[in-house]
């Protein structure tokens, strides 16, 4: 089915005059072969998830994490994390309004954590690059990652460290706040039209926030894969050496890039022989935490819940990396 | 005059947001007073959970995204 983009990247190559066996010529194939493969795909899947969830929004959600059990917020926090459309700009007004509902503070940050991590972009930038059994494992550490750190946090008792003023919404009885300006909660079903409208709205923003994530990912790792030698990878960053999983995610949380930017560049380091857990751990934690969300959330949060929560992630991509350098070889022969 | 508020913890859309309403305003001519909230423990009082969020008159009418011209014109 994808056969028709690698042609036409040939095609392409020939067509400018490059050597396939060059490395340039391979840097260019790689990169028009997967740009035109991902560009449709993300096209498609967007306008189909979008046409499915256009009646989902934040507001049911926190309804919905309300009124469950704590034990299963965790798990569904992060569900929703995955599933809800979500920038990340939007973390502090979540993270309040979460809060003000009483909702365990583990539970927004499950959401929080998983969100950047898995969506409908990096579902589809992960099944074309590195297939489906990658994608799987992808997703399901993912929530698996959000679940525990949340679990883990609340087990501390993070909450100790919210703000003050947040702390104090919290005790304060629950009708003070909800007695303010709130906005409809109930949806009404939506026709297929309006779902189409939205689906469209959607669309046209999704592909204009991320196209240029999409060429830079891609083409840094056509510049990875075409120049960079695989002995250089294996020899410098194997799996032998145990701290080499801890450094990439040390390396990893302060740097920051989008799923969309991160995932082209994860297979070109797989390609090269980066173990899997190793890859693993590094890009989830460029993902999922970087200065910039940790500079927002100190709006809400004291150092020590940042700091708290710094150690849980860089604990948990390390586990990851660890457990997948080491069994990987097990799990795909499954 | 009418108070608009433009709420968001200083991401780029919340900012984009106040140029845009500025701009129709005055393509308008409609009188308005402008105000960008970005105080947390203000934003929480208006209980929207995601930003930009605009509150009219105290009333919360939108929250989430960057407005449409349409919807800004209704509110003017």
């Amino acid at each position: 089915m994808f056969q028709i983009f690698t042609d036409l990247a040939t095609e392409a190559v020939k067509l400018i005059g490059l050597d396939l066996e060059s490395r340039l010529g391979a840097s260019v194939h790689f990169f028009i072969e997967d740009v035109s493969k991902i560009m449709v795909l993300l096209v498609v899947m967007i306008y189909l998830i979008a046409l499915v969830r256009a009646s989902l929004n934040l507001e049911r959600v926190r309804d919905f994490l309300q009124r469950i059990h704590p034990v299963l917020g965790y798990g569904f926090g992060a569900i929703f994390g995955a599933i809800t459309p979500f920038c990340s700009c939007s973390s502090i007004p979540l993270f309040l309004g979460f809060t003000t509902a009483r909702i365990p503070v583990g539970i927004s940050l499950a959401f929080l954590i998983t969100s950047p991590m898995i969506n409908e972009v990096a579902i589809v930038l992960l099944g074309s690059l590195l297939g489906f059994r990658f994608t799987l494992v992808y997703v399901a550490v993912g929530l698996l990652v959000g679940m525990a750190s949340g679990a883990l946090l609340d087990l501390l008792k993070a909450e100790r460290y919210l703000k003050p003023f947040l702390k104090d919404a919290l005790n304060k009885a629950a009708e003070t706040i909800t007695e303010g300006p709130v906005l409809p909660t109930e949806t009404p079903s939506l026709s297929l039209q309006e779902r189409h409208e939205y689906a469209k709205d959607e669309l046209y923003t999704i592909m204009k926030r991320i196209w240029k994530w999409v060429f830079i990912g891609i083409g840094v790792g056509a510049i990875f894969h075409g120049f960079v030698p695989e002995s250089w990878v294996t020899g410098n960053l194997g799996a032998g050496q145990w701290w080499s999983v801890p450094a990439a995610v040390f390396v990893g949380i302060p740097l920051y890039s989008n799923a969309t930017g991160m995932i082209p560049i994860m297979e070109s380091l797989i390609l090269k022989g980066l173990p899997i857990g190793t890859t693993l751990a590094f890009s989830m934690s460029v993902i999922a935490a970087s200065f910039p969300e940790f500079i927002l959330l100190k709006q809400v949060m004291e150092w020590r819940l940042l700091a708290m929560l710094w150690v849980t992630l860089l604990c948990a991509f390390t586990l990851v990396g660890w457990f997948f350098n080491a069994f990987w070889p097990i799990i795909s022969q499954l | 005059m009418k108070l608009i508020k433009v709420l968001g913890s200083g991401c780029a859309k919340c900012n984009q947001t106040v140029e845009f309403i500025k701009e129709i305003a005055q393509q308008e001519g409609a009188e308005i007073e402008l105000q960008k909230v970005t105080e947390p423990i203000q934003i929480m009082q208006y209980n929207v959970l995601s930003t930009p969020a605009i509150v009219i008159e105290e009333k919360v009418v939108h929250s989430g995204s960057i407005p449409k011209k349409e919807q800004i014109l209704t509110w003017l």
